[in-house]
C-alpha cells in the first residue's frame, strides 16, 4: 500500500481528500487503482495513449518517475507518490 | 640632543626599501599585498585597486589578518610616502616581515602618473545604522550590503507574491526594484497584497507599491512598468536585471518569461500558490533545470485555475513570497544553497514542506540549446497555445 498525495486541482475529483492510499506494485498500478476508485481523475492523469499527461509530474518519494522507469517503476510498501500538475497562481 | 623630524625620516628611509609607482602598478597583478596605511576617511576618498586599509595606528594588531605569512610580498603606501616609510620599518623590524617596500611619493605621485584609483562606495552613517543587523552577520557584512545596494531585481506582479517580496527586498536594501503590473488596487486584493492599503483603491499597483517602498527605504530606486508583459516587450524589460521574481498568475506568461530569461541567462525565483498550497523553485539557466524542464507543457485551461477564481489563504502568498525574497538575497550574495534543481512544496494545512528533485531535460526545447539559437517567435510558445489562450479568455 502506497500513500498518494493529491494536488489541489484533483481534490474535487477524490471527494476533497488530500492524501489517499492505493495498492499496486508499480507506479502505473498504483495510479490505475486510484483512477479506478475515482474515475474523474483518469483524464487528468493519463493521456489517450495510456502514458502520463505531459503536464503532470509524478514523484516516487522525491524522485521524478520519468528519470526512473516511468509507469513501470516498482513501488514498495510505505512509499509516497506525489502527483504534481503545474500551478500558476500568483495571487 | 634630540633628533629633528627630517633627520628621523632620513634615518628611517635608509633602513627600508622604497618602490616606484610604475613598479607597483606591475606588482599589483602579481599577487603583492598592497596596504593603505592612511586613515579610513582618506582611504574612502580613493585608493589603489585592490588595496587593503590598515590605518598605521592599527598596523600591529591587524596586519596578520591580511598577511599571515612573514615572507609575503607587502607594498605599503600613504598620501606622500612618509607614514608608509615608518609603517614599513615597523613591519620589518618589529614584526619580522622580510619582504616589505614603501611606495615612493604615496598615492599623490600615483595619481600624478595617471594610474587607476578605486573609489569605494562606503555606507553612510545612516546606512550603517539601517542595515546594522546585516552588518553583524559575517555572511553579509558591509561588502554584502553593498552588493544588495548595487543589485537590480525585477518583480513580475505587485500582487499576492510580489507584495511581501517587494517589501522585504526593499527593507533589505536591494538598490533597484523593477515592478511590472498593469492592474489597479482593488478592495479584494487587500486580504493578502500587503504593500497596498485601503486609501490606494483604484491606484495603479506600481504607483502604490512605489509609494510604500519610498516610505520604507529611500535607498531603493523603484522602476515601475505599468504594462502587461508580452512577447513584444519582455526582452526590453528584463534585460539588465540580476534576478527576476516570478509571481505571475498565468501559464503563457510563465513560459514566455522562462524562455526570455534563459536567452538572457537571468535566474528566476519562481513561486505559485493555490488554496493552501505553494510551490517554489529557482531556475538558474544552464546551472540547473528551467521551467520547461519541470513542466514541459501547461495543463489545459480547465485544470489551470488562477487564484482570482479559486481563492487563496491570505497569508499563504506571504509565506511563499518571503521564501522567494530569501532566495533572491542568497543569489545576490552568492551564499547558501539556492533551491536550484529542487521544487519545494508547502502545504499550509498540514504544515509540511516537501521537496522533490527537478532535473535538466536533455531534450528541453529551450535550455538544451544555445541561448543565441532561441528565436523571438519561439518564445512563450507551446503546443495548443492558441487554444489555451482562447479557453483561458
Amino acid at each position: 500500500m502506497a500513500t498518494v498525495k493529491i494536488p489541489p486541482v484533483l481534490r474535487a475529483s477524490v471527494g476533497g481528500e488530500r492524501e489517499l492510499s492505493a495498492d499496486g506494485a508499480t507506479i502505473g498500478e498504483v495510479l490505475h487503482s486510484l483512477t479506478a476508485a475515482h474515475p474523474a481523475t483518469e483524464a487528468q492523469i493519463f493521456a489517450g495513449d495510456g502514458e502520463l499527461n505531459r503536464y503532470v509530474n509524478v514523484y516516487l518519494n522525491d524522485e521524478d518517475v520519468r528519470v526512473l522507469e516511468g509507469l513501470d517503476t516498482p513501488v514498495a510498501d510505505g512509499d509516497t507518490l506525489v502527483i504534481l500538475p503545474a500551478m500558476a497562481g500568483g495571487g | 640632543m634630540s633628533t629633528s623630524g627630517a633627520e628621523l625620516l632620513r634615518n628611517v628611509k635608509s633602513q627600508i626599501t622604497e618602490v616606484d609607482p610604475a613598479q607597483v602598478s606591475e606588482l599589483l597583478h602579481e599577487g603583492a599585498v598592497v596596504i593603505d596605511v592612511r586613515g579610513s576617511e582618506e582611504f574612502a576618498t580613493g585608493h589603489l585597486p585592490g588595496a587593503r586599509s590598515i590605518p598605521r595606528g592599527h598596523l600591529e594588531q591587524r596586519i596578520e589578518t591580511v598577511a599571515p605569512e612573514r615572507e609575503a610580498e607587502l607594498i605599503v603606501y600613504c598620501q606622500s610616502g612618509v607614514r608608509s616609510a615608518y609603517a614599513a620599518r615597523t613591519l620589518q623590524q618589529d614584526l619580522g616581515y622580510t619582504n616589505v617596500r614603501s611606495m615612493t611619493g604615496g598615492i599623490t605621485l600615483w595619481k600624478d602618473r595617471g594610474y587607476e584609483v578605486e573609489v569605494p562606495r562606503m555606507l553612510s552613517a545612516e546606512q550603517r545604522e539601517r542595515y546594522s543587523r546585516h552588518l553583524l552577520i559575517p555572511e553579509i557584512g558591509a561588502e554584502g550590503q553593498e552588493k544588495l545596494l548595487d543589485a537590480k531585481v525585477l518583480l513580475l506582479g505587485a500582487g499576492g507574491l510580489g507584495s511581501p517580496t517587494a517589501l522585504y527586498l526593499a527593507a533589505a536594501g536591494v538598490g533597484t526594484l523593477g515592478i511590472v503590473d498593469d492592474d489597479v488596487v482593488d478592495l479584494s486584493n487587500l486580504q493578502r497584497q500587503v504593500i497596498h492599503n485601503s486609501d490606494r483603491i483604484g491606484t495603479p499597483k506600481v504607483d502604490s507599491a512605489a509609494e510604500t517602498i519610498r516610505a520604507l527605504n529611500p535607498d531603493v530606486k523603484v522602476i515601475g512598468y505599468q504594462t502587461r508583459i508580452d512577447a513584444s516587450n519582455i526582452m526590453e524589460i528584463i534585460e539588465g536585471y540580476d534576478v527576476i521574481v516570478d509571481g505571475v498568475d498565468n501559464f503563457p506568461t510563465r513560459y514566455l518569461l522562462n524562455d526570455a530569461s534563459v536567452r538572457l541567462r537571468i535566474p528566476v525565483v519562481s513561486a505559485s500558490i493555490l488554496g493552501f498550497d505553494g510551490q517554489l523553485s529557482v531556475f538558474k539557466p544552464y546551472d540547473g533545470p528551467c521551467y520547461r524542464c519541470l513542466f514541459r507543457e501547461p495543463p489545459p485551461a480547465e485544470l489551470a485555475p488562477s487564484c482570482g477564481a479559486n481563492g487563496v489563504l491570505g497569508v499563504l502568498p506571504g509565506t511563499m513570497g518571503l521564501l522567494q525574497a530569501t532566495e533572491v538575497v542568497k543569489l545576490i550574495l552568492n551564499i547558501g544553497e539556492p533551491a536550484i534543481g529542487r521544487l519545494l512544496l508547502y502545504d499550509a494545512l498540514a504544515a509540511t514542506l516537501t521537496e522533490v528533485r527537478v532535473h535538466r531535460d536533455p531534450e528541453c526545447p529551450i535550455c538544451s540549446r544555445d541561448p543565441d539559437e532561441i528565436a523571438d517567435e519561439e518564445m512563450g510558445v507551446f503546443p495548443d497555445y492558441e487554444a489555451f489562450c482562447a479557453a483561458a479568455g
